[in-house]
């Protein structure tokens, strides 16, 4: 009786923010993928490559589950956004799509005998996927604001001879997004992040001292980029013009400044924001600092720091009035939480079933602690037990 | 109308669906069926302290690993492929169709790759009953990922629980519970995963038969084979019973697939089943001639498992397309049910439909009440043949009549074949009579390929035999499918074929060699 009584405008709200959690979260474990970009430059040995994969290899699969749920999720709560974005920006998602498939074979085929392919090929698959994953979906999200030309017209459905509601109005089907420089800003954001995010997890999990080293060293060299170009994507957000919506009819306008608009208007997502920013910067600087009871405790303080800031920028992006998947070829075409849900029926069945969420998260973490009880060392790449 | 709807487009975004999900389904029953072979194995070392059992079970495992991941990489397109491939289709039903995969992201996924991971790297950092239970807990999770994906796949067969909104220009969820209890959805479940429990069975028997002709690993292979035939005897045999009842369904919500199935053009009562047949692939629809070179039949059974029946008229091709017969079958509209529908009729009432739907949202627009209610009277009355309005001939709704045909008759001679193989090989097994019996070893041996061959036969007569429809009557292909040019998705076609190739290319020659190499620890004698 609790998700019944809702208005739908409050479940739409309570699915972006599932939703917004879901991406959060898999930002947060893209340190897989940042990590596998890292493989030779802080694996300069083959036991040493052995760690650092092994050590990747047992959390691959929540960020690989956590980004098919986050597509299935949207699919739920939001459809048109799927039907529309995935339907459109087909050479993008693709891109995306084609290096989890390479990497989802690449850990268990890696250091097999008679794998074909040669274990080098399985660790570029691995460098690919960190490569590109990381960079295409920043610039993916960096649409959220910046906008793509599509057309939505649902009446399109009644014309028997061309009967698709969503259109795509550019012809490199998504592949434009990077000629953006804002969009490519936010992507390489992403990539130095989850590579930071990636050093830091391996200063968390590994105990191998010429690691530990060179991680450190390559923590500068990944925040510094990441700093660079997380500022340019902010500074250009909060200074551009956004997608405003009127609450009352739906109507969709331009307006100067929306999204610090947005920033201002809703305290609690600047406070998230500018303590996920301080976290992350945390996180980083605790293993430099060398207070060495938290050296290798940074991940706990950036991880969470980027699922704070994350979430604050999805908060910019669909709250506030805001349209949340602009269409930058017809305006009144662009998305919102309100005119690309599921019916109120269908998001109170998933907002009952959201409520298994927590109890996910909890064995997760139950897990993943009785996994990581102790270090990834040298000696234990030797037991004989799985490894990658 | 074809014409302005790019055929290539349809064809290739179909040719790309079936390429991925059968690349998918080679890997997805082992997953199914192993994973719960193991948990047994896991069981009875736990129960018995034993560490040869242990070593069975890792053994078992390590091939389950190479399986899975391929399993995992050939998987995640299938579900995004829905929205770049078939966007129309993604808002028309998305409101009821998104929730099921969603479901299994939450309860499903999450389980099985969080409890995949202890079942791998936990054997010395876990409690043995934690391992244990992980173990389980990825059978199930691997199950229950199954059970939502099935579910949504039944709803597009036979779709339920759900109501049209002109407003949205969509259908909406009104009966979460009408569409996971679907009886199409629960047959459907219980056939497709006994069918992977099959195929591991299967499996596990084969390279074990494998390891006793070449007299290596002997206690490991005879314990295997007890637990996988004892394990795939009862899920044949349960497979069978699920086919009955997935045929039946068929039978009463998918008249025009069961008759593509049996090669039958021309209805009867008391018709019998076709236990081996030639079709002639010269022939036509209304053209009168015989179906087949060469049948023998069963004779009035299929009226029987059809409609519970021996003597109820089952339609044929060409009675479903004529219309004018007293349907048997439960899924039928109240204006149906004395006599169907010509397909003509329904085309013209499909377009009545989108026509009234065209005309509710100009109202709706303009605000002309009146106007609006009545065209959404018209649409009310006509929606159950709306998906009829976008096919250009009658014809169109036919399948492919031979792919439907063979694959339905080589899954159930396999089915049939595997119950008296598990038989066999459990008795000697069990009388330590099986080592002898070399050319059965080499029997179960080359039953692997077969097994995989029936797997994805039965789903080829599940998807073909439902052409063109994406959802049962409500939606085809032509209406379905993303508005790209024809030449991204032929790209990206031969992009999936190369890569799963290559792919799949790898994972056998890892699979052979970690066969030969055997369970680690030198193994059991």
């Amino acid at each position: 009786m609790m998700f019944e009584s809702m208005s739908i405008e409050t479940l739409q709200a309570y699915w972006w923010i599932i939703i917004s959690i879901l991406g959060s979260t898999l930002v947060f474990l893209m340190f897989v993928q940042g990590g596998q970009t890292l493989i030779y430059t802080i694996g300069k040995t083959e036991p040493e490559r052995k760690m650092l994969v092994n050590a990747l290899g047992r959390k691959w699969e929540f960020t690989f589950t956590t980004l098919v749920t986050f597509g299935g999720a949207f699919f739920a709560s939001f459809p048109l956004f799927y039907s529309t974005s995935f339907g459109g920006a087909y050479w993008v998602w693709m891109a995306i799509l084609f290096p989890f498939i390479i990497q989802a074979v690449a850990y268990e085929f890696r250091s097999k005998p008679d794998n074909f392919l040669g274990h080098k090929t399985y660790e570029w698959f691995l460098i690919i996927n960190g490569l590109f994953g990381t960079v295409l979906i920043g610039t993916a999200v960096a649409t959220f604001f910046t906008g793509s030309a599509f057309s939505v017209d649902k009446s399109a459905l009644t014309n028997l001879l061309d009967p698709a509601i969503s259109r795509w109005q550019h012809p490199a089907h998504g592949l434009e997004a990077l000629l953006n420089w804002r969009n490519v800003a936010l992507g390489l954001a992403v990539f130095f992040l989850a590579r930071v995010l990636g050093i830091l997890y391996f200063m968390n999990t590994i105990d191998d001292e010429a690691i530990l080293t060179r991680s450190k060293r390559h923590l500068v060299f990944n925040t510094i980029p990441f700093l660079v170009f997380i500022l340019a994507f902010i500074g250009a957000l909060l200074t551009m013009p956004g997608f405003a919506v009127m609450p009352q009819d739906g109507f969709i306008y331009g307006e100067p400044y929306k999204y610090f608009h947005n920033l201002i208007q809703m305290p609690l997502v600047m406070m998230m924001f500018a303590g996920g920013v301080v976290f992350v910067l945390l996180g980083v600087a605790l293993p430099l600092l060398d207070f060495s009871k938290y050296a290798s405790s940074g991940i706990w303080y950036a991880g969470p720091g980027t699922f704070l800031t994350v979430f604050a920028l999805f908060c910019l992006a669909g709250f506030n009035n805001t349209a949340y998947y602009p269409s930058t070829f017809d305006l009144q075409s662009s998305l919102t939480i309100h005119n690309s849900s599921s019916s109120h029926y269908t998001l109170t069945v998933m907002s009952y079933v959201s409520l298994v969420v927590p109890f996910v998260f909890a064995y997760i973490w139950y897990a993943w602690k009785a996994i990581n009880s102790k270090k990834i060392d040298a000696a234990e790449m030797e037991e004989g037990g799985h490894t990658y | 109308m074809l014409e302005h709807v790019d055929l290539s487009l349809i064809d290739w975004s179909r040719a790309q669906f079936a390429l991925t999900a059968i690349y998918h389904w080679i890997f997805v029953p082992l997953t199914l069926g192993l994973a719960f072979i193991i948990a047994i194995m896991e069981s009875i070392y736990v129960k018995t302290g034993n560490p040869e059992w242990k070593q069975i079970t890792k053994f078992w495992m390590t091939l389950f690993g190479i399986n899975f991941a391929i399993g995992v990489a050939t998987g995640i397109i299938l579900e995004f492929q829905f929205g770049t491939n078939w966007s129309n289709y993604s808002w028309f039903v998305g409101d009821i169709f998104g929730a099921p995969l969603a479901i299994e992201g939450i309860m499903a996924f999450f389980l099985e790759s969080t409890f995949i991971a202890v079942m791998f790297f936990g054997w010395n950092k876990v409690s043995k009953r934690f391992h244990l239970a992980a173990s389980w807990l990825t059978a199930i999770g691997a199950n229950l990922s199954a059970l939502w994906i099935l579910v949504a796949n039944a709803w597009m067969q036979f779709p339920v629980g759900m109501q049209f909104n002109p407003d949205t220009a969509r259908n909406e969820m009104v009966d979460f519970w009408a569409v996971l209890f679907s009886p199409v959805a629960i047959n459907k479940f219980f056939h497709t995963i006994t069918s992977g429990y099959v195929t591991a069975s299967v499996f596990v028997v084969g390279i074990s038969a494998w390891f006793l002709i070449k007299k290596r690993h002997t206690l490991l292979a005879k314990r295997s084979i007890l637990i996988a035939s004892i394990f795939g005897l009862a899920s044949s045999l349960f497979l069978a019973f699920t086919g009955d009842g997935s045929a039946y369904q068929v039978s009463q919500k998918q008249p025009m697939k069961l008759a593509a199935m049996e090669g039958l053009y021309e209805g009867k009562h008391g018709a019998g089943l076709v236990a081996f047949g030639i079709l002639d692939p010269a022939k036509k629809t209304g053209d009168g001639k015989e179906a087949f070179f060469f049948k023998i039949e069963f004779p009035k059974l299929l009226s029987f498992l059809g409609y519970r029946n021996p003597d109820a008229f089952v339609p044929g091709v060409d009675d479903i397309i004529k219309g004018g017969f007293t349907p048997g079958y439960d899924h039928v509209h109240p204006m149906e049910k004395e006599r169907t529908f010509s397909v003509e009729e329904k085309i013209r009432r499909g377009k009545l439909a989108v026509a009234a739907l065209a005309t509710y949202r100009d109202a709706k627009v303009a605000k002309v009440t009146a106007k609006s209610i009545q065209a959404m009277e018209e649409l009310r009355l006509n929606f159950p043949w709306f998906g009829y309005a976008y096919l250009n001939s009658p014809e169109s709704i036919i399948p492919n009549v031979p792919l439907t045909f063979y694959s339905f008759h080589l899954m159930v001679y396999m089915g049939t074949y595997f119950i008296l193989l598990f038989t066999v090989v459990l008795y000697l097994v069990r009388k330590e009579k099986l080592e002898q019996q070399r050319w059965l070893l080499w029997l179960s041996v080359w039953t692997i390929p077969l097994v995989y061959l029936a797997s994805e036969a039965g789903w080829v007569v599940a998807e073909v035999g439902r052409q063109p429809w994406v959802i049962q009557d409500l939606m085809p292909v032509m209406a379905a499918v993303s508005k790209i040019d024809a030449t991204s998705v032929i790209i990206t076609f031969w992009l999936f074929a190369a890569v799963f190739t290559v792919l799949l290319i790898a994972e056998m020659m890892i699979m052979i060699r970690q066969i030969k190499i055997g369970p680690k620890d030198g193994g059991t004698k």
